[in-house]
């Protein structure tokens, strides 16, 4: 059977971009086909900003943006949200904050106005930070401590893989460096990061254009200009001989191990990135990808497999450095060791025979839906947008990406292949420690 | 600085809203083919893509032999691997998966709408011979046994099913997950005489959303699944039990940072003049983030991170039910303002500005859901399932409009109302049984 290449489809989603006098960066993409919005504003801060002695607070720090704010009342921001139809939320990644509401179109405005009053300042009071260290604490518990694979391997890889502060610390935080967090410390935070000259405002669907820079500029015009902060060197040497550890988890029936490998600067280097976010999909996309073919279905020495880009599985929002990750879980007794030799196996065998007849265009059609479906939410695309404003400032990309991957050629994923080395590998085994 | 001077221009208020956009159905048709399989296609030209959802009913399944024809089903025909299959699929950008629950197998998928021939065609290869080869049943019963152990060691899971049993006692929806000797027990021929007796097109409901021409997209799965055939057995279910309130059940997990608290209450279905009203009285009590349960347990007291209550609708009938992971420490208290704000709730009417904020949320929400094709997929096939078609919505947010705080309040009593509770906690009981004993009456059992 011959491979017959399907054709990519892309977007078009029209782009506007402006800066406002305070050096705040905006991006409209208007689509009227439904009656709703996706409004994002995204901070240039994340994980790997926090002060030593403070891990978590850039997380903590979101939940405080949430607490009031100049002339919002505690709860009034949720009330405002909902009570338009909306629904909203706020995330913290290694390299941005965001907060985001998707609303029906009538609701522009207001949403405008919640997230100017904050960026013009949350209100940080004594009460409001003690509780939501307290809630930040159960989502921790939730999330992490009271179930089996708490935290892996995103929160337990990076101090394999890492040295510094940065890059290695827990992102979540401990409970000392949360419960010594204080008012003055959020207001030192939100001072320096929370600048308008560093944060993008992203605005999609069901807009008018003309009516929709006039509204920006009304309620984002006069918040105080602060320019962004210098951004430091997060660099870190590649790793030259392979790092391993292991840790019990109480709660986890069955073992499970993760790995990864340093990829190129994805900003910087986009066009030697893209070939690993293809292998990655190559390698574990579904049934009838490489590994899952042999380690899944042939093998049976893991029963479940994952790769992606990024700690956080977000290949077009982070910066250098990140990694290209493999994760597995293994039956009972199950031999980490010998699924890793298998993992270096296998992309020996890629590297050096190559992609079958046809293997690379199916994986490409389907990041292709993949790429598609998560842009048909208009507040995916106000969100993907934002981060490729702040970090690359090409929203737009967002229109090209699924022609991009269909134009990675074979030879590039078999030179990515041939860099996944067991010298360069960091990896994570869990050990489980549950009675049943 | 000195001498800088921010522009003093008072407190500001919030804006108005604009005037509301009406909901507006998108277009779609439906045709019940000679087979008895009806397709529902809908048009929603975003992006090039198209959403598939097949609804098989599938009540009163044997649950062992139900689980794993869903986790094998893809895996081999007559003609393909599941290699070939999935590879075949991804070729068109698409995917398909099976899933099951007490009233229907589900299979669903999407991929670029050039696809969309190709997609269905691999569809009725699975859905007419689906051959469950030995090998590969074989991995995949090791692969289900494992992931149900993950489960077991998850808290919501365990939860979840010490609340499905206390709800629906012997109703076949009290057990939903097999246990892994069961699936052991599964061999393909058993799975072979399963998909003949009920994987049948008679009642079996296919929702195709996206960049289609409605027409067209039915004449092509008319093309490609007409020749699936075969008349088997049908289920019905028996409605649910009401149910039932009596003491606490603690299910004790030695060693739990934290308590899993569910709360059943009673409920009705999408059709009952009662729906509407009971989900606005919902939304007030724990259904949204503005509500007054998250309001108080977690912005108040910080007692949980992420507090929810909502309406489950089956086939055989709804129930309310509210979740929350409260701190060990705090499991007492976190019942005591959880019952507090239900009885509240169902005793005193709601004020005229909370109803008003819960209607926008329930009208705003639609509009949200429908405006992607996986929502709308999603909604149809939940509506298709249930007997409903998408013109319901307009009704239901007619419904939503008009409720009145008499309305909401009397079905507040009706069905709120913290005597008609049944509760389950999950946690360490030896921690946290004195606060929740000083409250109700506590019946403790070891976790399963």
């Amino acid at each position: 059977m011959t491979a017959r290449r399907s054709r990519i489809p892309a977007t078009k989603y029209p782009v506007e971009r402006f800066t406002l006098d305070n050096g705040l960066r905006v991006v409209l993409t208007p689509d009227r086909s439904a009656p709703v919005i996706g409004v994002a504003v995204v901070y240039d801060v994340g994980i790997r900003s926090e002060p030593e002695g403070r891990t978590g607070f850039a997380h903590l720090f979101e939940h405080l943006m949430f607490q009031g704010s100049e002339n919002l009342e505690k709860l009034a921001h949720f009330r405002h949200v909902q009570g338009a139809g909306g629904t909203f939320n706020g995330s913290t990644h290694l390299d941005y904050t965001d907060y985001f509401e998707t609303l029906p179109s009538n609701a522009l405005e207001r949403a405008l106005f919640l997230e100017a009053d904050r960026m013009r300042g949350p209100r940080l009071t004594e009460e409001n930070l003690r509780n939501q260290v307290d809630v930040v604490k159960e989502e921790i518990r939730v999330n992490v401590l009271n179930r089996p694979y708490g935290g892996f391997p995103w929160l337990t890889l990076p101090p394999v893989m890492f040295d510094t502060f940065p890059n290695a610390h827990d992102g979540y935080g401990s409970f000392d460096d949360l419960e010594s967090a204080t008012v003055a410390d959020a207001a030192d935070f939100f001072r320096r990061y929370y600048a308008s000259g560093n944060a993008v405002l992203a605005v999609s669907g069901d807009i008018d254009v003309a009516e929709a820079t006039e509204l920006v500029n009304r309620h984002f015009g006069d918040v105080p200009a602060r320019p962004a902060p210098e951004r430091p060197d997060f660099t870190e040497p590649d790793l030259t001989a392979e790092r391993r550890t292991a840790y019990t988890d109480a709660l986890a029936p069955l073992p499970a191990v993760a790995g990864a490998w340093r990829v190129p600067d994805p900003v910087t280097d986009f066009a030697g990135y893209l070939p690993y976010v293809v292998l990655a999909e190559v390698l574990t996309d579904g049934d009838a990808s490489r590994l899952v073919e042999r380690l899944v279905q042939r093998d049976r020495t893991v029963t479940s497999l994952g790769g992606y880009l990024g700690f956080m599985g977000d290949p077009f929002d982070v910066r250098d450095p990140t990694a290209l990750l493999l994760q597995a879980h293994l039956p009972p007794g199950g031999d980490v060791d010998k699924v890793l030799r298998t993992i270096d196996e296998e992309l020996d065998r890629l590297a050096s025979d190559g992609l079958t007849d046809g293997e690379l265009a199916r994986t490409q059609a389907r990041m292709a839906t993949h790429l598609l479906r998560d842009t048909d939410a208009v507040l995916g695309r106000a969100l993907r947008m934002a981060v490729l404003e702040q970090q690359r400032g090409e929203p737009g990309l967002l229109n090209e990406l699924p022609r991009l991957v269909g134009e990675v050629t074979e030879e590039q994923v078999r030179a990515a292949a041939a860099t996944l080395r067991p010298e360069r590998r960091a990896a994570i085994e869990v050990i489980a420690g549950g009675v049943r | 600085m000195t001498g800088t001077t921010i522009a003093s221009v008072g407190p500001r208020t919030l804006p108005p809203l604009g005037p509301t956009r009406k909901l507006k159905v998108p277009k779609q048709a439906e045709r019940t083919l000679r087979n008895g399989l009806t397709v529902i296609a809908v048009r929603r030209p975003a992006v090039p893509l198209v959403e598939l959802r097949l609804w098989v009913p599938f009540g009163r399944v044997h649950l062992a032999r139900g689980a794993m024809l869903s986790q094998t089903m893809l895996s081999g025909t007559d003609s393909m691997t599941s290699v070939q299959i999935a590879a075949e699929l991804q070729k068109v950008g698409g995917g398909l998966s099976a899933g099951v629950d007490p009233d229907r197998l589900m299979l669903s998928g999407a991929g670029l709408v050039t696809g969309l021939d190709r997609m269905l065609e691999l569809l009725a290869e699975v859905l007419t011979s689906a051959s469950y080869p030995s090998d590969e049943v074989a991995t995949e019963r090791d692969r289900l046994v494992d992931r149900i152990q993950v489960a077991q060691s998850q808290p919501a899971h365990l939860a979840r099913e010490a609340l499905l049993k206390r709800v629906y006692g012997r109703h076949p929806y009290a057990t939903q997950t097999p246990e892994p000797g069961q699936i052991r027990a599964v061999r393909p021929a058993a799975l072979r005489t399963l998909h003949a007796e009920r994987v049948h097109p008679v009642g079996a409901q296919l929702v195709l959303v996206g960049d289609v021409q409605p027409e067209k997209a039915l004449d092509a799965a008319e093309r490609a699944l007409g020749g699936w055939a075969g008349a088997g057995r049908t289920a019905d279910l028996p409605a649910i039990p009401p149910l039932e309130p009596g003491p606490l059940l603690l299910v004790d997990r030695p060693g739990s940072v934290q308590s899993s608290l569910r709360i059943a209450l009673p409920a009705v279905s999408r059709t009952d003049p009662d729906h509407a009203p009971l989900q606005l009285a919902n939304l007030i009590f724990g259904g949204y983030f503005s509500s007054r349960w998250v309001e108080n347990i977690r912005e108040d007291k910080g007692y949980t991170y992420g507090p929810h209550s909502g309406i489950e609708h089956s086939v055989a009938g709804s129930v309310l039910v509210a979740a929350a992971e409260v701190a060990t420490e705090v499991t007492g208290p976190a019942l005591l303002e959880t019952t507090y704000e239900l009885g509240r709730l169902a005793s005193l009417p709601p004020k005229p500005e909370e109803l008003e904020q819960a209607r926008q949320y329930a009208l705003g929400t639609l509009q949200l859901g429908m405006s992607t094709q996986a929502g709308l997929a999603a909604l149809t096939s939940a509506y298709a399932g249930n007997g409903l078609r998408l013109d319901f919505l307009a009704e239901y947010a007619a419904r939503l409009a008009k409720a009145s705080i008499d309305d909401v309040a009397q079905a507040a009593a009706r069905y709120l109302a913290p005597a008609r509770a049944a509760i389950v906690v999950l946690g360490d009981a030896e921690r946290v049984t004195p606060g929740l004993a000083a409250l109700t009456t506590v019946h403790t059992e070891p976790v399963s």
